[in-house]
C-alpha cells in the first residue's frame, strides 16, 4: 500500500488545517485579499477547508487606489463566484482624512501608507486574526515568521520575542486589543503556488500572463506607465511584451519581459528564472531591512 | 524540470543544528547554491553585504540570517525556514541556532522534522553541543539522523580523523533512541561530499549528503496503524442543500480510516460508524495521515472540537494524570504546583504541575534527581494533572497525539512543550 501524499497535497492539507484552526480559535477572522496569486490560493483553500459550508470569513482588500484594473475586476468576480463578503479599506480615504501623507517625488509609492489603512481597518472591524498569503521563501525577514504571528495592540511584530511553534499546535491566545496574522502558505514556495494553481485549474487576473503594455524603465525595473507614476522628463514610455510576477501597487510592481501565455509556460519560466519574484518589487529595495522594518510596523 | 515531474515530488522536512562556528549556515548556503535555489538578486544582495562587512569570501551565512540583529551579530537568533527543491524532492529546512541558550529553537525545529542534520567540526570532534543535539533529536523522535563531520579540509581530509569522531559519537548515542544514523565527511566551504563526491576523500564510499537527502526512505515514517482523528471544527452548513449535514473536520493524525469503520468518540465513549470521508474534491473511501478531511458518522451523536475519533478496537489512553518529558522555553521557570493552559491536539484544558521528577543535564545525559528547578532551555521529567481527561498516546507511538504545549495563563505565551510517556 502506498499511503503517501505528494508535496502539493501535503502543503494543501497543512494550509487547510491552519485555516480551520483560525476558524476555531478566533471570533472575527478575515482574509487579507490583494488579488495576487497567493491570496487567490488562500481563498481557494479556505473554500476547500469549510466545504460544503460557506467561507466563515470576509475578504478584506486594502486598496491603494493605484490598482491594476484587471486585479480589481478579478477581485469582484471572485467575491461573487465564492459568495464571500468583501470589505475594502481605502488608502485614498486615509489620505483624505489626513491619517497619512502621500509620499512625494519620482519614487513615490503608497505601499508604506497601506500599513496605516490596514491597521485602521483591523481596528474598525475588530478583526482578531488576519489571514495573509505571505510565504517564508519570499524574503529573509519572512523566513522567520510563524504560522500564527502575534501582533501587539499597536499591530507591531516583535521578531525576537516570537512564540515557539511546535508540531501542529498553534497558540492563538491573546490579550485585549492584540491580534494575529496567520499565514497558511508559510511553507509554500513560488513554484509550489504556480504548480498548485496549475493542478487546481485556478483562474487568475490576466496581468500574470503576457501582454503588451506601455512601460517605463527605471533603475533596472520595468514599471507600468500610468497616471499614478510620476515620470522624469527623460523617461518615455515604451511598448513592451511583458507580464507581472506579483500583483501589488502599480507604482512599485515591476514587470518582466515574457511571452508566457499559459500556466505551463509560466512554470517553465519560474523554473529557469534566476531572480526572485520580489526582485521585481521596488518597495523591498529601499534598504536591506526594508521588509523587516515594515513588518515590525504592522505591514502584511 | 517538467510540469508533471514536479507535481509528484515528496516533501522532506529536516532540521539543522551545529555549534556557533561549525559552518552550518555555510552548509545550508552550499545546498541552496548548488541546487540553484539561490537567485541572482539574493546573491547580489549578500555579495554587497559581505563587501560592506569586509568579509573575505561571499558570506553564504548571510542568506539564512534574516533579521537585522542576526546579521549585525553574525549569529542566528531564531528558527529560520529555508526551501529548496531538486527534481526528486522538495525540502524544508528548519535552521536552528546552536547556542546553549537556544535549546528552545532546536526543539521547535525538531518537532516537525523527519531528519536531523548534525554538524561536527572535524578539528574539535565531539563537543557538548554534539551530545545536546543528538539528545534532542532522540527526545523529539526525529526518525533519521545524518551526522556531517565538517571542515575535513582543515584536517587534511584524513580518514582517521573521521573514523575517530564516528566511534566517539557511536559510543554515546548507544544510550539514545536513534534508529537510522548516517555519517558523512564533508567540507561545506569547498563543497566536498555535499552535492558532488569529493576527490579529496577517495577512502569514503558512502553517499553524498544531497544523495542521502534525496533518497532516504521516509514513506514509513507516519504511523499507519493506530487510527487517530482529533476533531478540529464542526462543519454545519446553514443551507437548504445540506440541511442535515454535520461533518467533523480535522487532520488525520494516525492510521488509515475507511468508510464503514466502527469508531469510538473519546473521551465520551460513544460509538458509531464512518458514513463518509468528505473533501471539496469529492468523497474518499479511505483517509490517512496527514490528510485534512471531513468525517460524517451514521449516528447523530454529540461531538465537538477537542474530541478524538478512533477505531473502536484501538483506543488512546484517556487520563487526567500525565507523565512527560518537558522542555521549558520561558524566563520564568516552571512553577511546582503551577497552573497552566495545556494544549493537546485540538483540545485545551487546564493543568497543574504535580511533581518534578528530575531534570536532565543534556550535555552529559545525566538525570539530576536533586535539582528540580526547570528554567529556560531546561529539559526534565514531570507529572501533571488536568481538569478534564486528555486522549493521548505515548509520544514514541505518535508525535501528534503524544505532544502538548504549556501556555502561561497570565501572558498567553507558549512556555513549554511536553512529550508524553
Amino acid at each position: 500500500m502506498n499511503y503517501h501524499l505528494n508535496h502539493l497535497k501535503e502543503l494543501e492539507s497543512e494550509a487547510i488545517y491552519v485555516l480551520r484552526e483560525v476558524a476555531a480559535q478566533f471570533e472575527r477572522p478575515a482574509i487579507l485579499f490583494s488579488g495576487g496569486k497567493d491570496s487567490i490560493v488562500v481563498a481557494h483553500l479556505a473554500r476547500k477547508a469549510f466545504y460544503p459550508a460557506k467561507l466563515p470569513f470576509p475578504l478584506v482588500h486594502i486598496d491603494t487606489g493605484h490598482n491594476f484594473i484587471e486585479a480589481i475586476e478579478y477581485r469582484d468576480w471572485l467575491v461573487k463566484e465564492i459568495g464571500a463578503k468583501l470589505i475594502v479599506g481605502s488608502v485614498q480615504q486615509s489620505i483624505d482624512e489626513g491619517r497619512v501623507v502621500e509620499e512625494k517625488g519620482f519614487n513615490a509609492s503608497r505601499n508604506a501608507l497601506q500599513t496605516v489603512t490596514l491597521l485602521d481597518t483591523i481596528e474598525k472591524h475588530k478583526f482578531d486574526a488576519c489571514i495573509g498569503g505571505a510565504r517564508r521563501d519570499e524574503e529573509k525577514a519572512r523566513a522567520k515568521e510563524r504560522f500564527f504571528s502575534h501582533r501587539d495592540e499597536f499591530g507591531q511584530w516583535d521578531p525576537k520575542g516570537q512564540r515557539p511553534e511546535l508540531w501542529n499546535i498553534f497558540n492563538g491566545k491573546k490579550g485585549m486589543g492584540e491580534n494575529f496574522r496567520v499565514f497558511p502558505l508559510s511553507n509554500w514556495t513560488e513554484m509550489d503556488v504556480w504548480q498548485y494553481i496549475y493542478s487546481e485549474k485556478l483562474k487568475l487576473p490576466t496581468i500574470y500572463f503576457t501582454h503588451k503594455r506601455q512601460i517605463i524603465e527605471r533603475d533596472g525595473q520595468l514599471l507600468a506607465y500610468s497616471d499614478y507614476l510620476i515620470t522624469k522628463p527623460t523617461e518615455k514610455p515604451k511598448e513592451m511584451q511583458i507580464r507581472f510576477r506579483t500583483v501589488g501597487d502599480m507604482t512599485c510592481t515591476g514587470a518582466v519581459i515574457s511571452n508566457a501565455s499559459t500556466l505551463e509556460e509560466i512554470i517553465e519560466e519560474v523554473a529557469s528564472s534566476r531572480t526572485t519574484e520580489r526582485g521585481t518589487r521596488t518597495d523591498d529595495k529601499r534598504s536591506e531591512t526594508a521588509m523587516e522594518d515594515r513588518k515590525k510596523a504592522g505591514y502584511f | 524540470m517538467t510540469t508533471n515531474g514536479y507535481l509528484d515530488m515528496e516533501l522532506l522536512r529536516f532540521t539543522t543544528a551545529g555549534s556557533v562556528d561549525d559552518g552550518k549556515s555555510t552548509l545550508i548556503g552550499r545546498l541552496l547554491y548548488d541546487s540553484k535555489s539561490i537567485f541572482e538578486d539574493q546573491l547580489e544582495a549578500i555579495k554587497l553585504s559581505s563587501e560592506r562587512r569586509g568579509d573575505e569570501h561571499v558570506n553564504l551565512a548571510l542568506l539564512t540570517d534574516g533579521l537585522k540583529a542576526e546579521r549585525e551579530q553574525g549569529i542566528t537568533i531564531d528558527v529560520a525556514y529555508r526551501y529548496f527543491a531538486t527534481p526528486k524532492r522538495k525540502f524544508i529546512i528548519a535552521d536552528t541556532p546552536g547556542h546553549i541558550q537556544y535549546t528552545r529553537n532546536m526543539v521547535t525545529g525538531a518537532s516537525t522534522a523527519q531528519l536531523a542534520l548534525i554538524l561536527v567540526d572535524a578539528r574539535n570532534g565531539v563537543v557538548e553541543q554534539t551530545i545536546r543535539h543528538s539528545f534532542i533529536a532522540s527526545l523529539l523522535r526525529i526518525p533519521h539522523v545524518v551526522i556531517c563531520i565538517n571542515k575535513m579540509d582543515l584536517v587534511e581530509y584524513k580518514e582517521e580523523v573521521f573514523e575517530k569522531i564516528k566511534e566517539d559519537i557511536k559510543a554515546f548515542i548507544a544510550k539514545l533512541d536513534l534508529k537510522d544514523i548516517h555519517f558523512i565527511p564533508i567540507s561545506a566551504l569547498n563543497g566536498d561530499n555535499v552535492v558532488t563526491r569529493s576527490k579529496n576523500m577517495e577512502w569514503y564510499n558512502g553517499p553524498t549528503l544531497m544523495y542521502l537527502l534525496e533518497n532516504i526512505h521516509i514513506a514509513s515514517d507516519e504511523n499507519h496503524i493506530d487510527c487517530r482523528f482529533p476533531v478540529q471544527y464542526v462543519i454545519r452548513p446553514i443551507s437548504t442543500e445540506y440541511h442535515d449535514y454535520r461533518g467533523y473536520a480535522g487532520r488525520i493524525a494516525g492510521g488509515v480510516f475507511n468508510v464503514g469503520n466502527n469508531v469510538t468518540v473519546l473521551p465520551s465513549g460513544l460509538t458509531s460508524k464512518i458514513k463518509s470521508i468528505d473533501t471539496y474534491d469529492g468523497a474518499l473511501s479511505e483517509g490517512f495521515p496527514p490528510m485534512s478531511v471531513t468525517l460524517t458518522l451514521e449516528d447523530d451523536i454529540d461531538i465537538s472540537r477537542g474530541d478524538m475519533i478512533v477505531r473502536s478496537q484501538n483506543m488512546t489512553e484517556v487520563s487526567q494524570d500525565i507523565d512527560m518529558m518537558i522542555c521549558w522555553f520561558n524566563e520564568r521557570p516552571l512553577q511546582p504546583n503551577g497552573k497552566y493552559i495545556i494544549r493537546h491536539t485540538t483540545n485545551e484544558v487546564r493543568g497543574v504541575v504535580k511533581e518534578i521528577v528530575y531534570k536532565m543535564n543534556i550535555s552529559t545525559m545525566h538525570r539530576l534527581e536533586n535539582d528540580k528547578k526547570i528554567g529556560m532551555n531546561d529539559i526534565g521529567r514531570i507529572k501533571i494533572r488536568t481538569t478534564k481527561p486528555l486522549c493521548f498516546d505515548n509520544y514514541a507511538k505518535n508525535r501528534i497525539t503524544g505532544s502538548l504545549i504549556f501556555v502561561d495563563e497570565a501572558t498567553n505565551e507558549t512556555v513549554g512543550a511536553g512529550m508524553i510517556h
